[in-house]
């Protein structure tokens, strides 16, 4: 085997030297009745060229673009990834190496996820992020769970309206640990309907998420004032990060604890992860902050460098006392991500995120022109939602066969939203693609 | 030592990326503009992130020049104790990359997914094979992440039961992650001293397992790289009282093809597949931690599942006892494409010769340097072994100043100060990928390191002097936190 160095003559020499007559000695100290009977019943080795055949076989039973136009998003966006992105990440520096530990080899890690945290801040408007969590959904779940520490209360408020995985995450987190949740509703607008925190003084955190599942902007600055009025915190979700290269972001309308998915940064969707969970939050917070951090300081000849700080909160020095027990996080799509706003760049992000919301505007109105309800009229990114009807399925595998995947019914998270679609627009839809779209659902 | 393996090179000074650039640079190639831009109500538009626009140069230089301020397990030997620094392979990065796989998006309908699902429900019918248990869950991150999903789980099942038991058993020698995680369930950890051996007696397990306690936490192989020889009667004690056995799976590079996890006494366990199924550690993650269990748990796995149905593939939600989801997809599926590669590269005999030799050169390692280095505990070890820096004190060098001298060597330091258990711990894991030669050159520093510290003890206490930057001021960094530029 190829990644096996040992010829026979070094795994004889080296039995002897440690006095083992033989492999199955080695192991002499295993109890007979912990070993395994027989040997594995696995495939046999497949050659390089074997492995090469079968994964291409396999992959190529997926629908992918470009060949497929797959109008859907609800959590997971195609967007294009520069080459370079890839290529660079690719550097076997950075992703053979292991949570830098060892500060004096590890500067290249460390730098660059200093650079990646405060690219967060700067993208979220907030004044620390963290070196990334798993994904969107469990970095809400521990931003909920941050904010019960902070605020020592069990019980948060979640929009409706946040995406329904998330949700469940959050749910999952929650349940062994007495807290409650309650449930905002929605406005005929798509958007979340916080009147019902209102008195309720003993919150931990008001969440919502924005774009919201249905794409539309909530209304961050009075969310944040009612939850500060409450005493609680206000956390704001996302999935979709590229929305805050265009509309105001969270930090500056109050939100305390901003966490999201940020695989829309250059990471490739594969079929749900990994992904990167972001997460920031004001600095008054950070000792109640889940993950790992990059601090900057100095060697020990006043050279600048970095090192990972603030372990106190981690598990491995009062193990039972941590705040979170996230150890491995997604550092590699963390540093994807920093690569990505890097190249894309600040008058970048500007113009990509104003061309993403003037395709998604073109696809809207040309709906709207061919006869259908936009469900929801408030201003949305990205994503919109649209009324075709009940009898749309039918239509939806037909246009399956035409290798167009017209988004995602809502019906199986709101039953009362039969018949409506979640549909996405990014970059990568052309004009073309879209006037397709549009041509085969009003026939 | 006739050469060090660690030279001097040119290298570069970096400044940060905000340092660089100018207003109007780009390194993105902007997607034609093939739509008119459509007013924003007002009110709603931001100033747009302050990011520094950069060209594509700066941005290959600048990411070029950091990665080589880094050492990687390409460069060399990297024998950090309980994180499995094996060699990753090449081929796995091809095949996460294909296009199928990299670009499929994980609503898709069931009938365009079915290479994805393929792939899952192949991963898990391996690992159910390779630890002998009877279902596995693909979904947890991170191998904290698969702890907490086995306590969740474990949670799940009492509850079923109607019994709300509050204490979970974790051995000294168990992860450190596993209190934690424990705690995140409401459970509070019960610590139980290993023994002179190293090892957990049944008689301490005894002693406090009752029926107030849901279970055990236990690493096997443990963190001093010893098998829990007493496991079966352990887990018979627990099980007697109601309790469920969680084994950690970390180590499970010591033991594939050679111990059936499922037969000795585990209910649930975790595998880090950026351990034992050589994913790239990428910096700090992304990994996996899938959960396999025993099927008294298989009701309580986190969904959707994998189903094959009459050929076709499919996910199903239909589990009214699970726990739920633990992430908003799948679970990392980039990340399971490479371990289901290297399976099918490494087969049955591939992955027992690994682990053979993975034993192998941990105790050839043990072997050779135990009389320049303190051993504990003196005997055969598993896939690790664990020194302290007690022979130095005379000299007042600490296994810091010895793993810091190894940079100048050429090689990662090992793992210190962990285990807990062991004061001034220095744990060595060499995996099998190590070649005799590197191993010896290794073996041939350690000792040259150690005969410094009689002779010249302020070389260890300066080092490392070779790598971009010397010792950095962590007191400070926690002090007066700097975390944003």
């Amino acid at each position: 085997m190829r990644y096996l160095p040992h010829t026979e003559e070094d795994v004889s020499s080296m039995l002897r030297a440690v006095g083992a007559e033989d492999m199955d000695d080695l192991f002499s100290m295993i109890p007979g009745s912990c070993k395994m009977d027989g040997s594995l019943n696995l495939p046999e080795a497949l050659t390089e060229w074997e492995l090469n055949t079968l994964m291409n076989n396999i992959s190529k039973k997926m629908a992918v673009s470009p060949a497929y136009k797959i109008f859907m998003g609800a959590g997971s966006y195609n967007h294009y990834i520069p080459e370079s992105v890839s290529y660079l990440l690719g550097r076997s520096e950075f992703s053979t190496a292991y949570t830098p530990y060892q500060p004096e080899i590890s500067q290249g890690t460390l730098q660059a996820i200093y650079e990646y945290q405060t690219l967060v801040t700067r993208l979220l408007g907030m004044e620390v992020a963290n070196a990334s969590m798993y994904d969107g959904a469990s970095a809400l779940a521990e931003a909920l769970l941050m904010a019960t520490r902070v605020t020592k209360r069990k019980k948060v408020a979640l929009s409706g309206l946040i995406h329904p995985y998330y949700r469940d995450v959050v749910r999952t987190y929650l349940e062994p640990g007495n807290y409650e949740i309650v449930e905002l509703p929605r406005l005929e607008n798509g958007k979340t309907d916080i009147s019902g925190v209102a008195g309720m003084d003993d919150l931990a955190a008001v969440a919502i998420q924005s774009p919201n599942f249905f794409g539309c902007i909530e209304d961050l600055r009075t969310t944040g004032e009612l939850a500060h009025e409450l005493g609680a915190l206000f956390v704001l979700s996302f999935t979709e990060p590229l929305a805050y290269g265009l509309f105001k972001n969270p930090g500056c309308q109050g939100a305390d604890i901003v966490c999201g998915e940020g695989q829309s940064l250059g990471i490739p969707q594969s079929f749900g992860g990994p992904g990167l969970g972001m997460f920031a939050c004001r600095m008054k917070h950070v000792r109640n902050m889940p993950g790992r951090l990059v601090g900057k300081t100095t060697d020990m000849d006043g050279r600048p460098g970095f090192v990972l700080t603030l372990a106190t909160r981690e598990q491995h020095i009062r193990r039972e006392k941590a705040k979170s027990n996230i150890c491995t996080n997604n550092s590699l799509c963390a540093l994807a991500s920093a690569m990505y706003m890097a190249s894309v760049g600040g008058t970048g992000i500007r113009e990509l995120a104003s061309l993403n919301y003037d395709k998604t505007e073109y696809l809207k109105r040309g709906l709207r022109e061919a006869g259908f309800v936009i469900t929801f009229d408030s201003p949305t990114f990205n994503e919109f939602v649209v009324k075709f009807g009940e009898d749309f399925k039918d239509t939806y595998k037909k246009l399956i066969e035409q290798r167009i995947v017209a988004g995602v019914s809502l019906a199986t998270w709101y039953p009362e939203l039969s018949g409506h679609y979640l549909l996405c627009v990014t970059e990568t839809m052309g004009r073309t693609d879209m006037d397709a779209l549009i041509k085969e659902v009003r026939s | 030592m006739k050469e060090l393996q660690g030279a001097s090179g040119l290298i570069f000074n970096e400044p940060l990326l905000w340092e660089k650039g100018k207003k109007g640079r780009r390194g993105f190639s902007m997607p034609r503009r093939d739509v008119v831009p459509s007013p924003l109500d007002e009110g709603l538009a931001g100033d747009g992130p302050d990011f520094p626009d950069l060209s594509e140069v700066d941005i290959v230089r600048h990411y070029t020049r950091l990665s080589q301020w880094n050492f990687g397990v390409d460069a060399g030997m990297y024998p950090l104790g309980s994180c499995t620094m094996k060699y990753n392979p090449k081929i796995n990065e091809r095949e996460a990359s294909l296009p199928g796989f990299a670009g499929a998006h994980p609503l898709l309908p069931q009938e365009l997914s079915q290479g994805t699902l393929e792939l899952m429900y192949r991963l898990e019918q391996y690992l159910a094979e390779i630890t002998g248990m009877d279902a596995v869950t693909l979904q947890p991150a991170a191998g904290a992440h698969g702890e907490l999903t086995g306590m969740l789980l474990i949670h799940a099942y009492h509850k079923s039961r109607d019994s709300h038991r509050s204490k979970i058993i974790v051995p000294d020698t168990a992860h450190g992650t596993n209190p934690a995680s424990a705690s995140l369930c409401g459970f509070n950890s019960v610590p139980v001293q290993s023994n002179e051996k190293g090892i957990i007696s049944t008689e301490a397990v005894a002693a406090i397992m009752d029926e107030d306690t849901a279970g055990i936490m236990i690493t096997n192989p443990n963190t001093l790289g010893l098998f829990e020889e007493n496991i079966r009667e352990i887990a018979e004690i627990v099980h007697s009282k109601g309790g469920l056995v969680y084994g950690d799976g970390a180590n499970m590079n010591a033991v594939m093809g050679i111990v059936q996890m499922g037969k000795i006494g585990f209910d649930v366990m975790h595998l880090n597949l950026h351990k034992t199924f050589s994913t790239p550690h990428g910096g700090g993650g992304p990994g996996s931690g899938p959960v396999c269990v025993k099927a008294i748990l298989e009701p309580f796995l986190p969904v959707p599942r994998i189903i094959k149905k009459g050929g076709e593939y499919l996910l199903s939600g239909d589990f009214p006892e699970s726990i739920g989801k633990l992430q908003a997809f799948y679970g990392n599926f980039g990340v399971m494409i490479k371990a289901c590669s290297y399976i099918m590269s490494m087969g049955s005999e591939g992955l027992k010769r690994a682990s053979q030799l993975a034993v192998l050169n941990a105790n050839y390692i043990k072997e050779n340097l135990k009389d320049s280095l303190y051993l504990p505990y003196d005997k055969r070890c598993m896939h690790e072994c664990v020194f302290s820096d007690r022979l130095q004190e005379a000299e007042k060098i600490t296994t810091l100043d010895m793993a810091k001298r190894l940079m100048d060597y050429g090689f990662h330091p090992p793992t210190i100060y962990f285990p807990l258990v062991v004061h001034g711990a220095m744990m060595i894991e060499p995996t099998e990928t190590e070649s005799k030669e590197d191993i010896d050159r290794f073996i041939e520093a350690l000792k040259a390191i150690v005969a410094e510290a009689g002779k010249d003890p302020v070389l260890l206490r300066r080092a490392p002097t070779r790598p971009k930057v010397r010792r950095l001021d962590e007191t400070a960094a926690a002090r007066k936190p700097r975390l944003a530029g």
